[in-house]
């Protein structure tokens, strides 16, 4: 299929001696937004790092924009227009708002506006007024718009967001339901690793479910909110 | 005191501030991006004054304008920079990943080789610069003649802070140091090409050191020594104001300048001691300086793999320890020379067994192990040559000198961990050095002491070879069974996690303080028998030179080996002694030869001989 952004296949991945990821298969769409789901420790977070290179895959292969990835350092996949957004939110907490933007700023491809301080600003308006702020003083859910913002900077085609909803208050949570779901008017694809399915139902058109470091489950969104068996199989704790 | 006086010495004070903070301000730029303390900063500082010397004359001949020296002192600083950029393409690159200790050592093989170079290149005798034209005279303050260049001086410092500040807040480049100075991985997943902004911070690094070294040649001549003597005050001034800050390097710079101004009236001999209490004192408040954040350095170090599960020796160790113990005892037949040579690596056994329990069984990165080996000797010297007592008593008090230091040094020591650690212990040993060194009336300075001779029953090489082979022996098998013993195994839990050996009410720091003063008496009793051995002491055997050598046994010998020291200090000592008189430039080999060490043989000869024989026959 053409229409795919990123196409991972057999993707293996681990920490040391401790395996984690067995094989994982996934694609994702152009434009698309795909929930990867399960429960804690199914591999998630290792999947997403595995993808952007943080973790050098063991075997398999990435493929991102037709060129195979599996292997190559992250400034290389950042530039090919993967962006990612880590779970720990990793602000650079010395600098500004501003300054955090900045270090985000890749040109874009030809023939698309680029995302600049001011579009980024209208898109997350609570970022406009602490501009010149340190990153240390914001709250938690203001680091995290700026940690989105500031891969958007990069003018990616997709985007890897780790747990955007974790530890956030209510009204945060819906807030980055919004962000992840203009992202995608804006055509960007998103892969959004999830434990909350009311989140992924909100920002979803397809769900993949991990367990023990394979996809075990793959379908739309509304087929996993009708199939409870499935939900608890692997979702419920 | 006059007030006109004081002035005058603040004065000074500053410009000695301003120069340090220059040359500390780019060896906190670069630990900060890339998480390298770069002994070879000090090697950069000696290149900028040495390259300045050279060009800056040549482009006084044209015109003797303040223009031309100070386009001459920019082009050195500049040219240093370059030399910077060389470094870390060809070697700094490739030991991004590697345990701090290594990193260490490697970026000292690039001291040792650039010391060789340039003897090779300007000679073995101080360069005296130029004098800066339009700054020569003195001018009068309160009626107190003062050099017009070091008024210039002290506004260089603010003049390169802000510089450094706009840059770092108004630039791309900065911006991107900040961050990376944080959190250079995630800088890399937002599409920054690392290589480069590493290149680009150690371009800039290099430069602020050829600058400070450029910007001294009116005030002192270039010389063979500058590298080490400035290192360790910039070293200093880092880790007072926290790693990776320059702000904080501004801060320390301005005390110690102060400090050392005022001290010189009160203590004219020990400035160098109250450096270190300001060190000592800053530390225990704020364990990573002034402005330092403790996740930014202490997070992320990395430790070498240490010792894992010391087990009896099998068969074969058990057959090769023999056999190499029995060598060593009949040495005796073969001829003196190989009686020397074998005493010497008896004492060095024991000298890098002990700093391997630290380091190897303990995760404690001593980076000034011959302090107390030093300390040993010379309270052993001391006792025997001032006191007229025999050599009995004096080998009974160089253990409990080298265990008191390291139990007064180890005390603030233990407080800290990964590189800040190895500072600390770095600094304490340079000021144990610069004592001794200073210290003319009690220890000879730099001649140091003469007839540290043995006891008559122990006169001849023979019979003092095999007293050196007890006492080391039994101290290495007391040592190996206190690595054995649960004292040992409490200090690797240490090391793996200490957060979690206090968790299950383990006293970490009161188990380190312990195994570190165990550590200092072992060393010291191998710097007392060294010192009967030799006859004489001199300050050397304080020097960072010889805690580089131990620390280099115990790389060679592999540090996660129990025995492995042993063997690599035997094989080290040999190489050298075997090396050493055949070459002018054993300090190029030696750098050489460290840097190959870290690059393609990190586990040493024990990991070696363990990968030989795991593989199936």
């Amino acid at each position: 299929m053409d229409d795919r952004v990123l196409d991972v296949t057999g993707l293996r991945a681990g920490y040391g001696p401790a395996e984690v990821l067995f094989g994982v298969e996934l694609h994702l769409a152009r434009g698309e937004v795909a929930a990867l789901m399960g429960r804690n420790g199914a591999g998630k977070s290792t999947t997403l790092k595995a993808i952007m290179g943080l973790l050098t895959p063991r075997a398999g292969s990435v493929r991102f924009a037709g060129q195979e990835i599996a292997g190559a350092a992250p400034f290389r996949i950042a530039r090919l227009g993967l962006g990612y957004v880590p779970e720990e939110r990793r602000i650079f907490t010395d600098l500004t708002v501003a300054e955090n933007l900045e270090v985000g700023r890749r040109a874009a491809p030809a023939g698309r506006a680029p995302w600049t301080p001011e579009r980024l600003f209208e898109f997350f308006p609570n970022l406009a007024e602490m501009r010149h702020r340190r990153a240390s003083a914001m709250s938690g859910g203001e680091q995290q718009m700026l940690t989105i913002a500031r891969t958007l900077m990069g003018n990616p085609e997709a985007v890897l967001l780790d747990e955007p909803s974790e530890g956030l208050a209510p009204v945060i949570v819906e807030q980055m339901a919004e962000a992840v779901l203009r992202m995608k008017a804006e055509g960007i694809a998103v892969l959004v690793s999830e434990q909350n399915l009311d989140f992924a139902a909100a920002v979803a058109d397809r769900a993949l479910i991990l367990e023990k470091g394979t996809v075990r489950w793959q379908g739309g969104i509304a087929a996993l909110e009708a199939d409870e068996d499935v939900r608890r199989a692997y979702l419920t704790v | 005191m006059e007030w006109s006086f004081l002035l005058v010495q603040a004065l000074s004070g500053l410009a000695s501030a301003s120069s340090l903070f220059v040359i500390a301000s780019g060896l906190t730029i670069v630990f900060g991006v890339t998480r390298i303390v770069n002994f070879a900063h000090g090697s950069f500082y000696m290149l900028g004054a040495y390259i300045a010397v050279t060009i800056v004359p040549w482009l006084l001949e044209f015109d003797r304008s303040p223009t031309l020296f100070f386009a001459g002192v920019l082009a050195s600083a500049l040219a240093v920079g370059a030399l910077g950029v060389v470094m870390e393409v060809l070697l700094l690159r490739r030991i991004y990943r590697v345990p701090e200790l290594f990193q260490l050592l490697a970026t000292f093989g690039v001291v040792l080789i650039v010391q060789d170079l340039v003897l090779l290149v300007w000679g073995p005798v101080d360069i005296p610069g130029p004098r800066a034209p339009g700054l020569r005279h003195g001018v009068y303050i309160l009626d107190q003649r003062f050099p017009a260049y070091e008024l210039f001086l002290i506004f260089v410092g603010p003049a390169v802070l802000a510089l450094l500040w706009l840059l770092m807040h108004r630039t791309r480049f900065g911006v991107l140091i900040r961050a990376a100075t944080q959190d250079r991985e995630m800088v890399g997943a937002l599409g920054v090409n690392q290589a480069m902004l590493f290149t680009g911070t150690l371009f800039l690094g290099a430069a602020l050191a050829g600058l400070g070294g450029a910007l001294q040649i009116p005030r002192v001549s270039a010389s063979a020594q500058m590298d080490l003597s400035i290192i360790t005050e910039a070293f200093v001034v880092t880790v007072i104001g926290g790693m990776g800050s320059v702000p904080g390097a501004f801060v320390a710079a301005l005390l110690i300048g102060l400090l050392q101004a005022f001290g010189v009236l009160v203590f004219p001999k020990i400035t160098l001691v109250l450096v270190f209490l300001l060190m000592a004192a800053v530390l225990v408040v704020k364990p990573w300086g002034l402005f330092g954040k403790p996740e930014a350095a202490a997070g992320r170090a990395v430790l070498p793999e240490g010792i894992l599960d010391p087990r009896p020796l099998d068969l074969a160790g058990k057959v090769l320890a023999g056999v190499a113990l029995l060598a060593l005892l009949a040495l005796p037949l073969v001829d003196a020379y190989a009686v020397k040579v074998g005493t010497e690596v008896l004492v060095l056994a024991l000298a890098a067994f002990s700093l391997n329990f630290l380091v190897g069984n303990g995760g404690i990165v001593s980076f000034g192990h011959a302090a107390y080996f030093g300390l040993g000797a010379y309270g052993a010297g001391l006792l025997v040559t001032k006191t007229g007592l025999p050599m009995e008593p004096a080998l009974v008090a160089a253990p409990i000198v080298g265990g008191a230091f390291a139990a007064l040094f180890g005390f603030f020591v233990v407080r800290l961990s990964g590189i800040y650690l190895a500072m600390l212990t770095l600094a304490f040993a340079q000021i144990a050095y610069a004592v001794v060194f200073q210290w003319v009336e009690v220890t000879g300075g730099d001649n140091g002491l003469v007839s540290v001779w043995p006891s008559r029953w122990a006169a001849s090489r023979e019979v003092y070879h095999y007293l050196t082979a007890a006492l080391t022996v039994a101290a290495i098998i007391f040592l190996r069974r206190v690595i054995h013993a649960p004292f040992g195994a409490t200090l690797r839990a240490a090391r793996d996690s200490a957060q979690r050996a206090d968790a299950i009410g383990v006293d970490v720091r009161t188990h380190r303080w312990l195994g570190f003063t165990l550590a200092g008496a072992a060393a010291g009793l191998a710097g007392g028998l060294y010192a009967f051995s030799k006859g004489s002491i001199d300050p050397t055997l304080l020097g960072i030179p010889l805690s580089v050598d131990f620390l280099s046994m115990i790389l060679l010998g592999g540090i996660q080996s129990v025995l492995g020291p042993v063997a690599g200090a035997a094989a080290f000592h040999a190489v050298k002694d075997f090396f050493m008189p055949l070459t002018d430039h054993w300090r190029l080999f030696l750098g050489l030869s460290i840097i190959a060490m870290v690059l393609i043989f990190p586990r040493g000869l024990a990991g070696a001989w363990a990968s030989l024989r795991r593989r199936p026959a």
